[in-house]
């Protein structure tokens, strides 16, 4: 498996460390309540399909980078630096 | 035996080489198989289950039968494909899964017992009585099972692994690999060309047809020279793509040593490749089809294109009178060639009602071989046509079934082959591997002309994806027969009829498994393990399905294949694991004092990649234990030196740093004053405790947070999530330090004395008082001081560039000692702690909150912070928690183990009755007994509690008293005096 | 008491020459991290000019100066090579001193490529992997930064903890390539 990295380029999948589900990005307010802090921590979808999850090039440039990919054909359709997702910006 | 004039061997190159201890000849370019026929030894090999003499069956990595062992001691290497293997002076093979001889086996026996052995044989009779499975049942069929065997001794070779990378990788080196590699090298893309044989060209080297006009193999070698003259296109021969995976990723295992016995030091034997290619092209050709008949199992019989390979290629025929019989024109090429070659042909036996005859020599048309005779090897054949049986003289027989393309890799991403009527076989289904361009025999295309063909076009198509046009190359001219094939799977008749040769699986196996209900093909091939073993059922897949289609009336296509996994030939788990193995299974971390510690011949424990010294005996101790009250001693009474450099240290700097630590830690680092260290807990989001350590301000905006050595890598990665990802608007910069100081805690009433001899200004309780840190001035250079303890002592820890860390320990160490001290090790230093009640990750060991711990009110109210949110769930701070408690024997000599569960005094031991657990243990010299760390539910209201401590495993039971988890010195008057 | 003694990472260990390949220490000075600011990597830029003659990188690049070299150590993060760093520049970017974290070798010899192939999973062919060009990236199972010196040496850097591993590795990568002649 390979990965593009926002800053390195394509790199082997043994660079990266997974996080989990790129719902991490999405921390609710302290006063959000109970069922958005039960969403954020611990439930998560398991698509098969079109999927969003955090990397970090571990080995590389240690940059968080949120990863688009299919679950089926495991086909990588997009990679973003984490920095730039939360900001809205796709470039 | 060698015949004159044929083969693309130099005969002048002779090698010599044993079997079963007998010395036989052969030529440089020979495989195990080839010179053995050449020698006329045709019994190779037992068959697995009932121990039938075996011969070779095929010329390539597919063979089923002749498998060897090479090699002894540790270098020894079972199930060895002779058909691979190549032979050299001095290579040594063996047969294997026989006893006392190949020629004879009494576990043959079992071949008269076959009628008992058949499918489910295993999962029918071994059924009860249950107490056998393990004691009876298994060591026998563990005696009987296998093939070959290892030595038990540690493998004694190298194997390596690499990556490559290229814009193509052409996989198969016949005519469509060829052809692809010639395009895409003239477009001058990086290509490579990866073949599994020892010499390139496929079945240009088995064959006697011609491309423009010159024989293949001459055409083959004039390709190889053009690629081998471009800078851009490499030739990976003995190296066979055996998995396809994501984004162009291919595994490779290259033989790089086996071939020869000239093995240079370090030298591996085998490469394990990782090829990245943008595209490729499939040009794995195709593999031949034997026919199940009744005895076809009989060394000399060998499929059709084997045998035309071993006389075309390595100039030998497998016998004197050879009988060929198949369903497609194989048969008449295969009678031409060996005619040509002088070679008596007994009969053609083609069982197409529409056979082309010929006077050239006797063709039965549409008949079949029903039976063969023979010892030790083939003796004759019996025909079966319209007008009855024959039986017919031979010691070969050539037969083909047809062809099934190699189409393996092509689902190795869960692609599924589709079945091609015309051709009667499956091809691979188009785009079952991204990037993958499928050409050739290994996509039905059997002529050689269309073969260069779709080569050029396969080579051409992928260029086109890759923004590169292909150059204009002639199209060569080739034969492009049509492909003529009746459908024949297994003749008609009584008696066993082979279909996977390897696993001694006939039609009446799988006929067996479809009325027992196993319909599905992966149950079928379950219960009658056709299938399995080295050749993974190459020889037998497509025939075993059809034979259960017909058994269950259904289609073959809609029966459906088994699944083909990665890898497509045997890998050695060596060579998967290569990098892996020794002293490169994982990196060792050293700190700048290994190597005073080593000679001081202190046993050294691993903590993560780290290694540090267990303890430092001195003469006259016999246990650790002596040791290690020892060093404890170093520290309560005068001074101890420690290396503590593998605590991960994190530089943190930046307008934002203060806030940030805010809201990494639970507790306050804004407020805390520059020169002052503060201890700090970091939470998980969910709340529980991930990590702890100090952290010192050095300036304004510049701290020096430290980790434990365990937990370094994790707080690394979570502090750079936290900026990345949950708070970019902080500005904040992370650089580890770990590695840039060397640092060593001087611990005990002694320390200060200690630094002040090495320090440039001397320490005094005003400018250094408990938590002070600053830089200072040691032996001539710059280092950093804190006055932080994990003893309970006065106590400091002095950092210098690590280049100075080598001297300055011994220097420490050497002043140490001259104090009554010296230094001390992990297990004084675990003893100290636990006598002090700190924690480690013994006991924030995940499942623990800050409440658990008695840091509750360290999470701030004046603040959000990772984690806050989720630990003041209900549940988490409630009456009932297992909260962390001291743990103290009754009677003096009472035993505490770690991993032990706490009872009420009066309760059963059992699971209902558990009250929690013990996380540390140490014997106390200070104190003079056990001591232990433990949680135990409302353990804070239950000091001076008796609790029963038990370790279900070990039977030890000790009365303990609960008690406060600080043991020594409570109020903390030794720390700050 | 006297002073201390400093050592280098690979002191006792190197150089080792095996084949056509040779791996050395380097002693290259001062290695300072230097991590912008928000918004401050340009000014850092050109302070770094000033006092240095070399820019801040970009990705994967390497800036060559007079004396210092800059080359790229990750997101965020570049690593100035040679003289001890102006302090002016802690106005743009954090500066930590790395002058002992790294062990600091250079693998030179016309099998380069070969040797780094066994130990780094990224393409360093030439036509990839131009001579200034460096990487983040492993080297076997070490986080480690290589960068192409000239056509056939890399310097490479893993921490200096792991200079014996460091050392097993690139011996046994060396050795299996000169037994393939």
């Amino acid at each position: 498996m390979r990965i593009i990295c926002p800053h390195c380029g394509e790199r082997d999948r043994r660079e990266f460390y997974y996080k989990g589900h790129a719902v991490a990005l999405d921390r609710p307010a302290p006063d959000a309540g109970v069922e958005a802090w039960d969403n954020y921590v611990y439930l998560r979808e398991n698509p098969a399909g079109n999927t969003r999850d955090l990397w970090q090039h571990e080995a590389g440039c240690g940059a968080w980078i949120v990863v688009e990919r299919n679950t089926i054909t495991h086909e990588i359709t997009d990679t973003t630096w984490v920095t730039d997702a939360v900001a809205g910006d796709p470039s | 035996m060698r015949i004159a004039g044929k083969g693309l061997l130099d005969r002048s190159k002779s090698v010599s080489f044993s079997f079963d201890g007998t010395r036989y000849a052969g030529l440089e370019g020979d495989t195990l198989a080839s010179a053995l026929l050449a020698n006329d030894v045709r019994l190779m090999a037992r068959s697995f289950k009932y121990h039938r003499p075996r011969g070779v069956l095929t010329a390539g990595s597919e063979e089923p039968n002749a498998l060897m062992t090479v090699g002894s001691g540790g270098s020894q290497e079972p199930n060895v494909r002779a058909t691979v293997q190549e032979v050299f002076n001095g290579l040594d093979a063996r047969s294997q899964n026989r006893w006392p001889s190949l020629q004879f086996d009494p576990m043959a026996i079992n071949d008269l017992a076959a009628p008992f052995l058949g499918a489910g044989f295993y999962y029918k009779t071994f059924m009860w009585p249950r107490a056998f499975w393990e004691k009876v049942y298994e060591p026998i069929i563990r005696k009987a099972a296998g093939l070959g065997a290892l030595s038990g001794e540690p493998n004694a070779d190298i194997y390596d692994k690499a990556y490559a990378f290229c814009d193509l990788l052409v996989i198969g080196a016949g005519p469509t690999g060829l052809m692809a590699a010639l395009v895409a090298g003239r477009a001058g893309a990086d290509v490579i060309l990866a073949d599994e044989d020892s010499r390139m060209g496929g079945r240009l080297l088995a064959e006697t047809y011609e491309i423009d006009g010159k024989p293949g193999h001459v055409w083959a070698d004039e390709v190889l020279s053009e690629l081998k003259s471009m800078d851009n296109v490499r030739l990976m021969s003995r190296t066979a793509i055996v998995g396809a995976f994501d984004n162009g990723t291919y595994g490779a295992l290259e033989r790089v040593l086996q071939h020869t016995g000239d093995r240079p030091k370090g030298g591996a034997l085998e490469t394990f490749w990782r090829i990245v290619a943008k595209r490729s092209v499939l040009a794995t050709g195709a593999l031949e089809r034997p026919v199940a008949f009744r005895n076809n199992d009989r060394p000399g019989i060998m499929t059709a294109g084997a045998v035309r390979a071993y006389l075309n290629r390595w100039g030998v025929s497998a016998g004197q009178r050879v009988a060929i019989f198949g369903n497609t024109n194989d048969v008449h090429r295969t009678a031409r060639d060996l005619l040509a070659a002088g070679v008596h042909v007994s009969a053609v036996v083609d069982s197409r009602h529409d056979a082309p005859m010929t006077d050239d020599y006797r063709v039965y048309r549409g008949a079949q071989v029903c039976n063969s005779s023979g010892r030790k090897g083939l003796e004759s054949i019996t025909i079966r046509s319209a007008s009855g049986e024959t039986k017919v003289q031979a010691d070969v027989l050539a037969m083909t079934g047809g062809w099934n393309p190699s189409v393996h890799l092509t689902c190795h991403m869960n692609g599924r082959p589709t079945w091609q009527r015309d051709i009667a076989a499956f091809v691979p289904t188009p785009g079952s591997v991204p990037g993958m361009h499928v050409a050739g025999s290994c996509n039905g295309t059997f002529s050689t002309a269309g073969c260069l063909r779709d080569g050029a076009a396969a080579a051409t198509a992928a260029l086109g994806e890759l923004g590169q046009s292909a150059p204009d190359v002639a199209q060569p001219h080739a034969e492009d027969m049509p492909y003529e094939i009746a459908p024949m799977w297994a003749v008609p008749g009584k008696g066993r009829a082979w279909l996977d040769f390897q696993n001694d699986v006939t039609v009446k196996d799988v006929k067996q498994a479809a009325v027992e209900n196993f319909r599905s093909v992966e149950h079928m091939k379950r219960y009658t393990t056709q299938g399995m073993a080295t050749d993974q059922g190459k020889n037998s897949n497509v025939a075993a399905l059809a034979v259960l289609a017909d058994a269950t009336g259904r289609g073959i296509s809609e029966t459906g294949t088994t699944t083909f996994r990665p890898p497509f030939n045997p890998v050695a788990i060596a060579a998967f694991g290569a990098g892996g193995a020794g002293k490169s299974f994982a990196p060792e971390r050293f700190t700048t004092s290994h190597k005073a510690t080593v000679e001081r011949k202190a046993p050294m424990i691993e903590a993560g990649l780290w290694y540090r010294p267990s303890y430092f005996s001195k003469a006259g101790e016999t246990t650790w234990q002596e040791s290690c009250n020892r060093e404890v001693g170093y520290v309560r009474n005068a001074v101890g030196v420690a290396d503590v450099s593998t605590l991960g240290k994190i530089d943190i700097q930046g307008p934002d740093a203060a806030a940030f630590l805010d809201f990494v830690y639970c507790n306050m680092f804004s407020t805390l004053k520059v020169n002052r260290v503060r201890y700090g807990l970091m939470l998980r989001e969910d709340g529980y405790v991930m990590d702890d350590g100090t952290t010192a301000r050095l300036g304004e905006n510049h701290y020096v947070m430290t980790t434990t050595t365990a937990g370094a890598g994790e707080v690394m990665k979570h502090l750079e999530f936290v900026a990345q990802a949950l708070r970019p608007d902080l500005d904040v910069t992370f650089t580890s330090v770990t590695e840039q100081w060397a640092q060593f805690a001087v611990a005990g009433p002694k320390a200060r004395g200690l630094l002040n001899e090495i320090l440039s200004e001397p320490l005094t309780d005003e400018d250094w008082p408990f938590m002070a840190c600053g830089d200072v001035k040691v032996l001539g250079v710059d280092g950093r001081l804190f006055r932080i303890s994990f003893s309970g002592e006065h106590a400091y820890e002095i950092a210098v560039p690590a280049r100075y860390g080598d001297s300055l320990f011994r220097k420490l160490v050497q002043r140490a000692e001259e104090l009554g001290g010296g230094p001390y090790g992990m297990e004084a230093l675990n003893v100290l702690r636990i006598e002090k009640g700190f924690i480690t990750h013994s006991e924030i060991h995940g499942r623990i909150t800050a409440y658990d711990i008695g840091m509750g009110r360290m999470v701030s109210a004046k603040k959000d912070c990772m984690g806050k949110t989720m630990t003041q769930r209900p549940g988490l701070e409630e009456p009932g928690r297992e909260v962390l408690v001291g743990l103290k024997p009754v009677e003096a000599e009472g035993q505490i183990l770690a991993g032990a569960h706490l009872y009420k005094k009066g309760d059963e031991p059992v699971r209902t009755n558990d009250q929690g657990y013990v996380t540390s243990v140490c014997h106390s010299p200070t104190m003079g007994h056990a001591l232990g760390l433990g949680f135990l539910a409302d353990g804070r209201d239950r000091h001076g509690e008796i609790v029963k401590v038990v370790d279900g495993l070990r039977e030890v039971e000790t009365l303990c008293e609960v008690v406060d988890p600080v043991f020594f010195d409570r109020d903390g008057g030794r720390v700050r005096g | 008491m006297d002073n201390l003694q400093a050592k280098s990472p690979c002191a006792g260990l190197l150089p080792l020459t095996i084949g056509k390949m040779s791996l050395n220490e380097e002693a290259p000075g001062a290695l300072t991290s230097l991590a912008p600011y928000k918004g401050k990597q340009s000014a850092l830029s050109k302070a770094m000019e000033g006092a240095h003659g070399v820019a801040y990188p970009g990705a994967n690049d390497t800036s060559q100066g007079d004396g210092a070299r800059a080359v790229w150590f990750g997101y965020g993060q570049a690593l100035l090579i040679g003289p001890a760093a102006d302090v002016e520049l802690s106005t743009h970017a954090a500066l930590v001193d790395q002058s002992d974290a790294w062990s600091v070798v250079r693998l030179n010899g016309p099998e380069v490529e070969a040797v780094l192939s066994r130990l780094v999973p990224v393409d360093v062919r030439l036509s990839v992997f131009p001579v200034g060009q460096t990487a983040r990236s492993l080297v076997m199972h070490m986080s480690g930064s290589i960068t192409r010196v000239d056509a056939d040496t890399f310097e490479i850097l893993v921490f200096r903890s792991m200079a014996d591993t460091l050392v097993h590795d690139m011996k046994t990568a060396m050795e299996a390539i000169a037994a393939r002649g």
